[in-house]
């Protein structure tokens, strides 16, 4: 052998090199200076803050000074359920999250199916493209669109005055409940702000569940002879489900948390995000802010676990 | 004489929760400088990574890897002397070819200029001259293969590890590749080490082969060596095709398996026999025949235990007729007892 | 299946999509219109002049280069922390991994408003003062998840072997980072690091609380909202929002283009 033995092909030592060997020998070091940072962040500093929260639901305010005090208790958690009109606003919350959960369902599964199914190519790049710039938008500027649309003298009257339909709408807006003065201060209008805010989010699960669907499981339904209502019911409707349970995480938790619609869109009673947006501002009750926000960190919890069940995780 | 590699009590067992998989399984291998070196086996028989662990891309469990006698079991794979033609060929799409083929030499901060001139060099030893500016998803997967060859070379490696790189050719071109590549070890006279699950493959290129089953070897020798005495069953049926033939039906020892080559088997019809000294032979029933262009090949029943034989002609038998089955008495090969 | 959709899925998708998109058209018919009192329909008139108007507004520049400040801060923090997290998140298993995948979606699990007022409570008790750096902490902690999902969508595109090749070609792991995994994922983390400032640009819920007296554009238009004093100028900047958005994400959609898609997620 003319060759030696040492290696005159081998770079220089220097810091790079001896550190890249260290993590060779020893690969558990490498995650650790990778999730190090992030987890600092994350874990301790966000699921800190969340703790934080938790611990200010335990805290109550002084009814005379109107000072925090710092005693663990459960008298701002029972406010939520001693108080007829702080259970009154979860109900309410909660049934206005399933409506719009619902509704974005309803009208998002005919967008995915048809995505999923008979978009192709540029059609279906241009759909994508469509669903996806209003999910990315300004939501505020989604939202005040609604303001013009539903204003006295905006489009919605205007469209239902021009059509002749304007006995509708005053019937529509004097049923309990749903009704109000106009759409502008009804449950309806806000109803329908939620729903058109919230509806691309519903749209992309789907979409994607959809197209995980093997055509040939279509065909092969077909081929054993089953009507195509049979095929929609019994194959695509149950593989779909995921995709309807992912999109509905974001639908039921954002309407939950939010405070800006029900705010912009007015109607006689609160919501879980104004009480909290108002107490921790004007009111400056800071423990019952943070003891409202328990609740859609619970029911939230509980959804995930539900909808868990029904393989949302996996399409997400 | 100093070794190339040598593999002392190597192991390696990877853990999937309770599950242990023992990959490679106590295996002691030294291979010359300059030899062309086969690792041959099935799909999971753990001869890739038995090349991975002198590579360096995984960490043995217990044992010693040497490299030219330098003990290189934990440095990793940018501080060892040998590089690798990956199976998927793993070139960077994001480079041309010849920044793919000059990588080794940047990151050893080599000029520009030189590095151009040493890749463009070294693409027309593997014959993709002109090549350079190209992107790898703009080559054919005969000639990605050459780059992978190029990049693996650039900087004059002193072992060079090959992970199955003709896989994924077609058949013509994996026969001109297999000259090429054996043309090219011979010229550059550096250590090839070789995965392949082809046995024909291992034996027309190699020096030695290693039979890899379970993560053991299970015989080590040259190519000439394996056919011709194949120690196990599974060695005799897996290099080449053998008849595994009991004693008792072949009346040599009997509890015992015996290999025997088809080729070496004789076939003619029962009534033209003439038994001769140093030959065996045996009857059967003949029970299919299969033209196969330049030789013919016939199953033929005997004792209970089908045997195989292969000949150049044709001769002149009938399915189902009584034939005699002769071979050179010292051609069955007795084999080792199993556990 | 038959090749063509049957006309009850056509017109129910087709009236979806249109849903979705009136109001934005509204949004931009609205900037011309002449009237300043109302939210008259049909417009009266259309004029240009808003524009100029709006254009001349200090406090709407104010607010807009806050944002901007605001959204590049959070974006470089969640890029740096984004692909630490997906590094070591696409190939390893490790004890805690579903942990962390979870840590990393609550802040767009959770209602904006949870994460808001955890923050706020926070904040408060560190005794810091709400400014541009509370509000970058909050931004960051959402804008995360934004670029972790399209980095780690692309390392798990990536062929392992590629790093393989490269250590075994003598770079070392600085090097790898550098010259293979870097140009690999590049456009991955820009088209993350796009969805995160359009993310962050946008939020005005977790801002609320964090920002104090800062007012960004979202908070600015978020006053309009609730107390209209300049109408015409309010639907100037809706437009001007609009586009501010929408340019990095179809930027975004471009990058990731003939892979997988963007990978989004709440706000």
């Amino acid at each position: 052998m003319n060759q030696s033995t040492s290696q005159p092909n081998l770079p220089r030592p220097n810091f790079w090199r001896r550190a890249s060997s260290l993590l060779y020998e020893k690969p558990w070091l490498g995650l650790v200076l990778l999730l190090a940072p992030p987890l600092l962040w994350l874990g301790v500093f966000y699921l800190g803050s969340l703790l934080n929260l938790l611990f200010y639901s335990f805290y109550s305010i002084d009814d005379f000074s109107g000072q925090i005090k710092y005693d663990l208790g459960f008298s701002t958690l029972a406010q939520l359920f001693t108080s007829s009109s702080n259970v009154d606003i979860v109900t309410r919350t909660l049934s206005m999250s399933i409506a719009v959960t619902i509704a974005c369902a309803v009208i998002a599964f005919p967008i995915g199916y048809f995505m999923a199914f008979y978009a192709k190519g540029r059609t279906k790049a241009i759909w994508y493209l469509l669903v996806l710039l209003p999910l990315w938008s300004s939501y505020l500027v989604r939202v005040y669109a609604w303001r013009l649309i539903l204003a006295r003298e905006g489009v919605a009257s205007w469209f239902f005055d021009t059509l002749g339909l304007r006995p509708v709408l005053d019937g529509i807006l004097s049923l309990p409940v749903i009704g109000g003065p106009s759409l502008s201060s009804s449950y309806l209008g806000m109803f329908l702000v939620f729903t058109y805010v919230w509806l691309p989010y519903m749209i992309l699960p789907i979409q994607a569940a959809l197209e995980r669907v093997p055509k040939n499981l279509i065909q092969a339904s077909s081929d054993l002879g089953a009507r195509p209502a049979q095929t929609f019911w019994r194959i695509i409707l149950p593989l779909a489900v995921p995709g309807v349970a992912a999109g509905s995480i974001f639908t039921f938790s954002l309407t939950l948390g939010d405070y800006i619609i029900p705010g912009v869109v007015g109607a006689p009673g609160f919501f879980i995000g104004q009480v909290v947006y108002t107490q921790q501002g004007a009111v400056g009750n800071l423990p019952l802010a943070a003891a409202f926000s328990v609740v859609p960190i619970v029911i939230i919890t509980g959804y995930l676990m539900f909808v868990k069940r029904l393989g949302a995780f996996n399409a997400l | 004489m100093q070794n190339a590699v040598e593999l002392h009590n190597l192991n390696c067992t990877f853990t999937s929760g309770s599950f242990q998989l023992r990959a490679v399984d106590n295996v002691n291998l030294s291979i010359a400088p300059g030899e062309f070196f086969s690792l041959l086996g099935p799909s999971g028989s753990g001869k890739t990574t038995c090349l991975r662990l002198i590579g360096g891309f995984e960490q043995p469990t217990s044992g010693v890897i040497k490299l030219f006698d330098t003990d290189a079991s934990r440095l990793p794979p940018f501080e060892r002397e040998v590089n690798t033609v990956f199976q998927d060929y793993a070139l960077f799409p994001h480079m041309t070819v010849r920044d793919n083929v000059g990588y080794a030499l940047m990151v050893r901060g080599v000029s520009r200029a030189e590095r151009v001139r040493r890749s463009d060099e070294m693409l027309e030893t593997v014959k993709l001259g002109g090549y350079g500016s190209r992107k790898p998803s703009q080559l054919s997967g005969g000639q990605r293969q050459r780059v992978a060859l190029a990049r693996a070379l650039i900087n004059k490696p002193r072992i060079l590890l090959l992970d199955e790189p003709l896989g994924a050719l077609d058949l013509k071109l994996r026969e001109e590749m297999q000259i090429e590549l054996k043309g090219l070890q011979r010229q550059l006279g550096i250590t090839f080490i070789f995965v392949t699950h082809d046995q024909s493959e291992a034996l027309s290129m190699s020096d030695r082969v290693a039979v890899f089953n379970h993560g053991r070897i299970e015989q080590l020798g040259t190519p000439r060596d394996l056919y011709d005495a194949p120690r196990t069953e599974f060695v005799a049926r897996f290099v080449g095709s053998a008849n595994v033939i009991s004693g008792e039906t072949l009346h040599l020892e009997s509890k015992r398996q015996y290999a025997l080559r088809p080729e070496k088997v004789g076939i003619s019809s029962a009534s033209s026999t003439s038994p001769s000294s140093g030959i065996s032979s045996l009857t059967g029933q003949l029970q299919d025949i299969h033209f196969l262009g330049s030789q013919t090949r016939y199953e033929v029943l005997v004792g209970g235990e089908r045997v195989t034989a292969i000949t150049s002609g044709a001769e002149s038998c009938e399915i189902g007729s009584s034939v005699t089955l002769t071979w050179p008495a010292d051609a069955p090969r007795l084999l080792e007892v199993q556990m | 299946m038959t090749a063509r959709a049957s006309l009850g899925l056509r017109l129910a998708s087709s009236a979806g999509l249109v849903f979705l998109h009136f109001p934005l058209f509204i949004i931009f018919l609205y900037a011309f219109t002449t009237e300043d009192r109302t939210y008259q329909f049909p417009p009266p008139g259309l004029t240009l002049k808003w524009f100029g108007i709006a254009a001349a507004r200090a406090d709407i520049w104010s607010a807009l280069f806050l944002s901007v400040q605001v959204a590049l801060a959070a974006t470089a923090i969640a890029m740096l922390l984004g692909v630490l997290v997906a590094a070591a998140m696409y190939r390893a298993k490790f004890w805690g991994r579903d942990a962390v995948t979870l840590v990393l979606i609550l802040p767009i699990a959770l209602p904006g408003i949870v994460t808001g007022i955890a923050l706020l409570t926070t904040i408060k008790r560190a005794g810091l003062e709400p400014s541009l750096l509370t509000i970058v902490l909050g931004h960051a902690t959402f804008c995360i998840v934004t670029v972790y999902n399209n980095v780690v969508a692309r390392f798990r595109r990536m062929s392992a072997s590629q790093l393989e090749a490269s250590a075994d070609l003598g770079a070392d792991g600085w090097q790898t980072f550098r010259f293979v995994v870097l140009p690999n994922i590049a456009t991955a983390l820009l088209a993350g690091a796009m969805l995160s400032f359009a993310l962050s640009f946008d939020e005005v819920i977790v801002t609320t609380f964090t920002a104090g007296k800062e007012q960004t554009l979202p908070i600015w238009f978020l006053s309009e909202l609730f107390r209209p004093r300049d109408r015409p100028i309010t639907n100037v900047v809706a437009i001007f929002v609009i586009a501010v958005t929408t340019i990095p994400i179809l930027l975004a959609q471009r990058l990731t283009a003939g892979g997988d898609d963007l990978h989004g997620g709440g706000k």
